[in-house]
């Protein structure tokens, strides 16, 4: 990056769609990705509607289920909470929170938003050709995925989700590579690494994990496209599927198990990370506080990062792998709840004499916080291998995976959205819109996932078109299921609310001051809100302390941003042990 | 406040509908009581947790709100509390695993003593394959598997011929270990039997395994866990368990592949 300022030539396109600047590109996969996850949630709105009022709707039949089924997980896990976490959220807030005036590389940067958007046109294709998309699940495994008529969507519905996700895997290269260098190469003066607000640390450790995972997955999904398209047999045994013997031998189902979760698992990780990092500056901001032993947030993203890339066998105890595996991959897996409780506990101990302001962002990090409890603890008995035997693939799982990477993903979100909206716009949100929808959002996913645990422990599988043939349950479970339906219907609700405040906020909504939380952190001391292309004016600002000076004793005002000199009246607040 | 009342009322519902009891384990109905056990602690450890931390949250957002001339205290750090806290945790985490490892031990043992029974998966329905009087199941392969031979049995293999194949239910005596050889001819399924706990996939190409032992008379159900298509909601099969001697006549009943596969 170098140091002159940007200029802006050229009119509207270069402005607004072909843009090179950071902040414009992070809008536009936040817009996209919004879009897309909307999209997502009609397909789960429909799902439920079946699980709920089996039978009640014509249109939806077991194969265009499962194909919702496919899609919306796909959906949710790639297309949104990737797409915004790392492009949406790590593109506005790296170089901003680092004091550079963009990424290191920002025509690469506005490719990866190009590229994106192609493997999400591709991605939308599917619901056009014939066949529809695929309905062999998100984890696509074969050889239902791989054989012609296994699965709906088995001809050009497979082969555009795998096309789809080459594609993103090549969009997030280009933005993953981006973030770890502009991380590494484009901090401002004085911003050490262990200056470093945690968004950015959650954002640089899930983009270097993006990296070392999506290879496996690109590996996976070429050898299954070619599966697919010529006739290979990667993960094709002789099989015989409705009475016919097909022409293939010696491939194995269970090595693309192994590439698919050994970017599967970390990609959990790609997602939680940097949430964690949005919803630490969150809790810490809201709470005039300084997050409650930095450093060891910091070493414990690291462990989670490093230990993440050892657990991915847990997602095949019961898949028919090699059973003594099971005694590695259980205790792997248990060890990485060591550092996510330690996460846990200094969030509660930065909430701990704190002086807290439940505003809208600060409701959502506290959401994040009790959606993370529930969602991580529910791991333990899945990852405790022999309590995954009966567990494994039935509706405790879709419970867990919901709460902790669906829920407590999205509270980040929603919270880091409303926490830098009034930056990115210049404008205020509504902030009782903003209270109504995290209240329907916190309560209805509670009511929505809770239950789906008890169900698990009964054993009623997942991926059910309905429940019809289980003799095991009780007769109280249509009204459940009932319940939950209406819950789902009601939380998808208030995400039109929250999308409707966006856009009219972002119109007609109050002008904002420069820094309406008393942040500490760079973004919040720019010239000008918002910022422009280049963002810092003439000279990038100077740091001078940790990204958490909050209610330091003796200093004037409850916060001293991290571009204030250090001067002999205003104490550092540095804790000994990160200085 | 309105948030601590409200979280105070979600960890209240979640207690209360868990011990309501209404949706919770099938009865047992095999010997892995160790199963249920190592789950029952795990879900014990992890419900006070998700309690005493929810309620943790609710005190300090109570407790700590924002009011007028109130200043955060400075506390960047207390390396004592979180050696103590990581100490918790990770004995926490001993309780849950070693008696969850000593139970997959013995889960992954088959004793020697077990009747082997043969589970075959296909869209969207399990057949089963017994041995005959040899005690042997005969060899298969997949590239043999025809119309007329579903199994794939290997018709020169002198121990296959005398395999009792069953379409429908699969039949089980108490009290006898059972190690199930679990295939599949097309994609993957799972073999899952709630009210025994086990559950595996059922992977072409290869043969899996579990064992267990039927401890109750009765009829149960088998389940498709792994999606394989549009029917896998349908896949089910009655297990049914039953007195020793009720098995012999039923096993007597059904035919042998010498009487169905050659013509």
């Amino acid at each position: 990056m170098s140091e002159k300022t940007h200029k802006e030539h050229g009119g509207f396109w270069t402005k607004y769609i072909f843009s090179q600047d950071h902040k414009v590109i992070a809008i536009q996969y936040t817009i996209t990705a919004l879009l897309i996850g909307l999209f997502g949630l009609v397909l789960s709105w429909l799902l439920r509607l079946q699980l709920g009022f089996p039978g009640s709707f014509q249109f939806i039949n077991p194969g265009s289920y499962y194909q919702m089924l496919t899609q919306h997980g796909m959906i949710m896990i790639v297309y949104l909470l990737t797409a915004i976490l790392l492009g949406g959220f790590g593109n506005y807030l790296i170089p901003l929170m680092i004091g550079a005036r963009d990424m290191a590389f920002p025509f690469l940067n506005m490719l990866s938003y190009w590229v994106y958007l192609l493997s999400v046109i591709v991605l939308m294709a599917a619901f056009l050709v014939p066949g529809g998309p695929t309905g062999a699940g998100w984890t696509l495994y074969p050889p239902l995925s791989a054989l012609p008529n296994a699965a709906p969507g088995s001809g050009w519905g497979i082969k555009l989700m795998l096309v789809s996700l080459v594609i993103f895997i090549a969009a997030a290269t280009m933005g993953g590579l981006n973030y770890v260098t502009t991380v590494l190469q484009c901090r401002t003066k004085g911003m050490t690494l262990m200056r470093m607000p945690l968004s950015v640390w959650g954002i640089f450790i899930a983009s270097v994990m993006a990296l070392f995972a999506f290879p496996a997955l690109f590996a996976g999904g070429v050898m299954l496209l070619f599966d697919n398209l010529l006739g290979t047999s990667f993960f094709i045994p002789s099989v015989t599927l409705f009475g016919q013997q097909l022409p293939r031998e010696g491939g194995n189902p269970l090595l693309f198990q192994h590439l698919f979760w050994y970017f599967g698992h970390p990609e959990v990780y790609v997602v939680i990370l940097p949430a964690m990092g949005i919803a630490s500056d969150l809790i810490s901001t809201h709470s005039r506080k300084p997050i409650f032993g930095y450093k060891a947030m910091v070493i414990a993203m690291a462990a989670i990062a490093f230990i993440g890339f050892i657990v991915w066998a847990h997602h095949m105890f019961v898949s028919g792998m090699n059973p003594y595996f099971g005694f590695f991959f259980a205790v792997s897996t248990l060890i990485i709840a060591i550092p996510s409780a330690v996460k846990v506990y200094n969030w509660l101990l930065t909430l701990w004499r704190g002086n807290i302001r439940l505003n809208v962002p600060m409701l959502f990090g506290i959401g994040w916080i009790s959606t993370f409890i529930i969602g991580g603890l529910t791991g333990l008995p899945l990852g405790n291998v022999i309590a995954d035997v009966p567990l494994h693939d039935t509706y405790f799982v879709v419970g867990h995976f919901h709460l902790v990477m669906g829920v407590a993903a999205l509270m980040a979100i929603f919270g880091g959205i409303y926490h830098w909206f009034p930056k990115v716009t210049g404008r205020m949100f509504n902030e009782t819109l903003g209270k109504l929808h995290f209240w329907v959002t916190f309560v209805g996913a509670y009511a929505i996932f809770f239950p789906m645990f008890l169900l698990g422990i009964l054993g009623v599988p997942r991926r059910y078109f309905d429940f019809n043939v289980l003799q095991y349950l009780p007769p109280q479970t249509n009204a459940l299921n009932i319940a939950i339906t209406v819950a789902a219907l009601t939380v998808g609700a208030a995400q039109l609310i929250f999308l409707g405040n966006l856009i009219w906020s972002a119109l007609k909504g109050k002008r904002a001051e420069a820094n309406p939380w008393g942040a500490t952190t760079l973004e919040w001391q720019t010239p000008t809100t918002p910022p422009p292309h280049g963002n810092w004016g003439a000279e990038t600002p100077t740091v001078y302390r940790w990204a958490y000076d909050y209610s330091v004793p003796g200093a004037e005002r409850d916060f001293i941003p991290q571009n204030v000199p250090t001067e002999p009246s205003v104490p550092v607040g540095v804790p000994s042990t990160v200085r | 406040m309105a948030f601590s009342i409200v979280l105070i009322l979600i960890v209240l519902g979640a207690v209360a509908l868990t011990i309501s009891g209404i949706w919770w384990f099938t009865p047992l109905a095999s010997n892995w009581n160790d199963i249920d056990s190592a789950l029952l602690i795990t879900l014990v450890v992890i419900g006070i947790a998700f309690v005493v931390l929810n309620l943790v949250l609710a005190y300090v957002v109570l407790r700590y709100r924002h009011r007028e001339h109130n200043r955060a205290q400075f506390l960047p750090d207390n390396p004592k509390i979180e050696k103590i806290l990581i100490g918790i945790t990770a004995l926490g985490i001993v309780i849950l695993l070693a008696p969850g490892l000593f139970a997959y031990s013995r889960f992954i043992s088959p004793p020697r003593d077990a009747l082997t029974i043969e589970v075959l998966g296909e869209q969207w329905r399990w057949s089963y394959r017994y041995p005959g009087p040899d005690g042997k199941l005969g060899r298969a392969n997949p590239k043999l598997i025809s119309p007329k031979n579903p199994f794939g049995v290997d018709l020169n293999d002198p121990a296959a011929l005398d395999d009792i194949l069953s379409y429908t239910e699969l039949h089980l005596p108490v009290g006898r270990p059972v190690l199930l050889h679990i295939r599949s001819k097309d994609v993957i399924h799972s073999f899952f039997i709630p009210s025994f706990r086990v559950k595996m996939d059922a992977v072409p190409g290869m043969v899996t395994h579990y064992w267990f032992i039927p401890t109750v008379i009765g009829r149960f159900q088998a389940v498709c866990a792994e999606l394989c298509g549009i029917g896998h909601h349908r896949m089910q099969s009655p297990v049914i368990v039953e007195r020793v001697e009720d098995f012999q006549q039923w096993l007597a009943k059904q035919p042998t592949v010498a009487a169905t596969v050659k013509p």
